[in-house]
C-alpha cells in the first residue's frame, strides 16, 4: 500500500517437516512490482514454501532474500516486519475479534506511526472492501467465507507489506466474490506491490499474473511468462487432471 | 442460622474467593498464552506473601513498601521461571511443560523453606482498627483490602486487556498463536509477559492474606489447588470468568461450613473441580477451552 514494493529472491531453498523432506531446491524471483504464481496440485510444496520464505517452517538449504536482505531463517513474526506479509491457508483469521480488531493487529508491526497513521491505512483497506467497513463491529468469526478472506486480505495489507505472499486466496468461494479480490489483487500490483500467488486454479492464476511457476513434489518442473504458461500443453494437462499420467514434463 | 450469621458466611466467603480469584486469573492468563496449566501458580502466592515479610520484618521497610517488593519480586521469579523452565522446552508437548511446572512448584518451595526457614510468618494488617459493622455482622480492615486490591488488580487487567497493544497481543496469542506471530507479535515474549502476570497477581493474593492467616513455605500447594478448581469451574476461557469462579469457589466453600461442616472445607474444591470436569468440562462461564476460527 503506496510503499514500492521490493524483490523476493528464493534460491536453491529446501526444508520440511521433521525428517521429511517437502522443498528441494526451489528457485524463485519476484521482481519489483510483479505479480508471480506458482501453480501445482496438492501436496506440490506451495504451502509449505511460502511457509518456509516467512519462517514458520525453517530452512534447510538455501537462501530467501528480499531486496538484497538476507531473510533466510526468519521469524514471521521479523519477515512482518520487515515487509513481507503472507495471507496463509485457512486465514487464520482471530475469530472472536471484530473485524476492526482484526484489522488493528494487522497493522501490529508498524504500531509505532501513531492513530493518524493507523486511521489512514484503515480507510485505505475499507476503500477496498466497503463489506468490511459494514461489517467492522461483528466477529470475524460470523463472516461469510468470501468476507473472511478479504479480511484475511486486508490484514495483510495493515502492514503495509512491500512483499504480499497469498496462498490458495480462492479456495472454496463463489466465482464472483473471487473476481472481487483478484480485481483487487490486479489494483495492488498497477500501484507497484509485488505479489507472490500460490494457486491451484491454475487458468484463474495465470490470468492474472505476469509470470508462472508450475511446482511438483518440490521442485519447480516449468517457469516462464503467464502467457507462455497458458499456452503449455503441459501446463493445459494440469487443467484436465491428467498431469500424474504423464512422468516427463519436460 | 440468623440473617446476620449468613451473612457472615457470606462475607467471608467472598473474602477468600477474592484471593482464588487472583489465583485463578493467574492460572487463566498462562493457561491462555501457552496452553499449559502452571502448576507452580500457587508458589507465586506463598512467595508473594515470604518476600512481602522478608521485606518488611528483615529489611524493616515500610508496609506499603515491603508489599510492591513483594509483588516485584514475584512477578521477578515468574519471568526467571519462564526464561529458565519453560522457555528452553519450545518444541515441549504440553505433558511435559505441565511436568516441568509440577516440579518447578517442588522446587520453589523448598527454596523458599531454604531462604526463609521453616516457620510460619505474619506481617500486620494493612490498617489497624476494629472491623466494620454491616447489619450484624463483622468485616475485618484487612478483608476491604482485599476486596479493593482484587478489584483494583480486576479493573486493571481489563484495561489492559481491551485497550492496549500488550493486551491485544495476550488476546491474540490465546486466540490462535500462529495467526498472532503473522501479524508480527513475539509470542515468546507474550508468554514472559503472562508468567510475570500471573505470578505478580498471585503474590498480589498472598500478601494481601497473609496479615489475616500467616503464611509458611507450603502455603502454596492448598491455595494452587482452589485456584485451579476456580479456574476450571470458571471454564480457564477469559479473566471474568476466572474471577466469576474464584468467588464462586468461596462461597461454596464458605457455604458448605455453615450447613455441612468445617471438616469438608478442602474437599469441596475438589469436588467442584471434579463435578466441573465430569458435567461441563469447558466450565460455568465459557463456550469453549480455546477460541478458534
Ligand atoms: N505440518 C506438516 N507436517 C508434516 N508434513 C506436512 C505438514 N504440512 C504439509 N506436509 C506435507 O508436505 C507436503 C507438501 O504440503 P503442502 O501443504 O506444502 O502442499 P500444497 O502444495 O500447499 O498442497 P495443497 O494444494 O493441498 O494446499 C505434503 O506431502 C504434506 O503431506
Ligand atoms: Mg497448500
Amino acid at each position: 500500500m503506496s510503499e514500492r514494493g521490493a524483490s523476493l529472491r528464493v534460491k536453491g531453498l529446501e526444508s520440511g517437516y521433521g525428517r521429511v523432506n517437502v522443498l528441494r531446491g526451489i528457485d524463485i524471483e519476484v521482481h519489483s512490482g510483479e505479480l508471480v504464481t506458482v501453480i501445482g496440485s496438492n501436496g506440490a510444496g506451495k504451502s509449505t514454501l511460502l511457509k518456509t520464505i516467512v519462517g514458520f517452517v525453517t530452512a534447510t538449504a538455501g537462501s530467501v532474500s528480499v531486496d538484497d536482505r538476507d531473510l533466510t531463517r526468519t521469524t514471521p513474526e521479523r519477515a512482518v516486519g520487515i515487509g513481507v506479509s503472507l495471507v496463509p491457508e485457512g486465514r487464520m483469521l482471530f475469530g472472536p475479534m471484530s473485524v476492526r480488531e482484526n484489522l488493528v493487529l494487522g497493522a501490529y508491526s508498524k504500531s509505532g506511526r501513531g492513530e493518524a497513521s493507523l486511521a489512514q491505512d484503515l480507510e485505505r483497506v475499507y476503500s477496498l472492501f466497503p463489506v468490511l467497513e459494514e461489517r467492522a463491529g461483528q466477529s470475524a468469526e460470523t463472516l461469510s467465507g468470501g468476507e473472511q478472506q478479504m479480511l484475511a486480505v486486508a490484514r495483510a495489507l495493515m502492514s503495509k507489506p512491500r512483499v504480499l505472499l497469498l496462498d490458495e486466496p480462492s479456495l472454496g468461494l463463489a466465482p464472483k466474490v473471487i473476481a472481487e479480490i483478484f480485481h483487487t489483487l490486479d489494483a495492488l500490483r498497477a500501484e507497484g506491490l509485488s505479489i507472490l500467488l500460490v494457486e491451484q486454479d491454475a487458468k484463474l492464476a495465470l490470468k492474472h499474473a505476469d509470470r508462472g511457476y508450475v511446482m511438483r513434489t518440490g521442485e519447480i518442473v516449468l517457469s516462464g511468462t503467464a502467457d507462455d504458461l497458458l499456452a503449455d500443453d503441459d501446463v493445459r494437462l494440469i487443467y484436465l487432471g491428467k498431469w500424474h499420467g504423464k512422468d516427463d514434463v519436460r | 442460622m440468623g440473617g446476620s450469621e449468613l451473612l457472615q458466611f457470606v462475607i467471608s466467603g467472598l473474602k477468600n474467593g477474592s484471593i482464588y480469584a487472583l489465583v485463578s486469573l493467574g492460572f487463566t492468563i498462562v493457561y491462555a498464552s501457552t496452553g499449559v496449566i502452571n502448576f507452580a501458580q500457587g508458589e507465586f502466592y506463598m512467595l508473594g506473601g515470604m518476600f512481602s515479610v522478608w521485606a518488611f520484618a528483615t529489611f524493616g521497610l515500610p508496609l506499603w513498601l515491603a508489599a510492591i517488593v513483594g509483588i516485584l519480586l514475584t512477578a521477578a521469579t515468574g519471568i526467571l521461571f519462564e526464561l529458565l523452565a519453560i522457555r528452553p522446552r519450545k518444541d515441549g508437548d504440553q505433558l511435559s511443560l505441565i511436568i516441568i511446572t509440577i516440579g518447578g512448584s517442588l522446587l520453589l518451595s523448598s527454596l523458599a523453606r531454604h531462604l526463609f526457614g521453616p516457620d510460619e510468618l505474619a506481617i500486620p494488617a494493612f490498617t489497624s482498627g476494629p472491623s466494620v459493622r454491616v447489619f450484624g455482622a463483622a468485616i475485618e480492615r484487612q478483608t476491604l483490602w482485599i476486596w479493593g486490591l482484587t478489584i483494583t488488580a480486576v479493573v486493571i487487567l481489563n484495561w489492559v486487556y481491551n485497550k492496549t497493544k500488550l493486551g491485544r497481543a495476550l488476546r491474540a496469542c490465546a486466540i490462535n498463536r500462529d495467526a498472532a506471530r503473522l501479524v508480527g507479535v513475539d509470542t515468546r515474549l507474550i508468554v514472559t509477559v503472562s508468567f510475570a502476570l500471573a505470578a505478580a497477581l498471585g503474590g498480589l493474593a498472598g500478601l494481601s492474606v497473609a496479615p489475616l492467616t500467616q503464611t509458611a513455605f507450603d502455603a502454596g500447594a492448598r491455595v494452587g489447588v482452589k485456584g485451579f478448581a476456580a479456574a476450571i469451574l470458571g471454564g480457564l476461557g477469559n479473566p471474568i470468568a476466572a474471577v466469576a469462579g474464584g468467588l464462586m469457589l468461596g462461597l461454596i466453600e464458605s457455604m458448605s461450613i455453615a450447613y455441612l461442616s468445617s471438616t469438608y472445607k478442602d474437599a469441596i474444591s475438589l469436588l467442584v473441580l471434579l463435578l466441573v470436569l465430569f458435567v461441563r468440562p469447558q466450565g460455568l462461564f465459557s463456550r469453549s477451552r480455546r477460541e478458534k476460527v
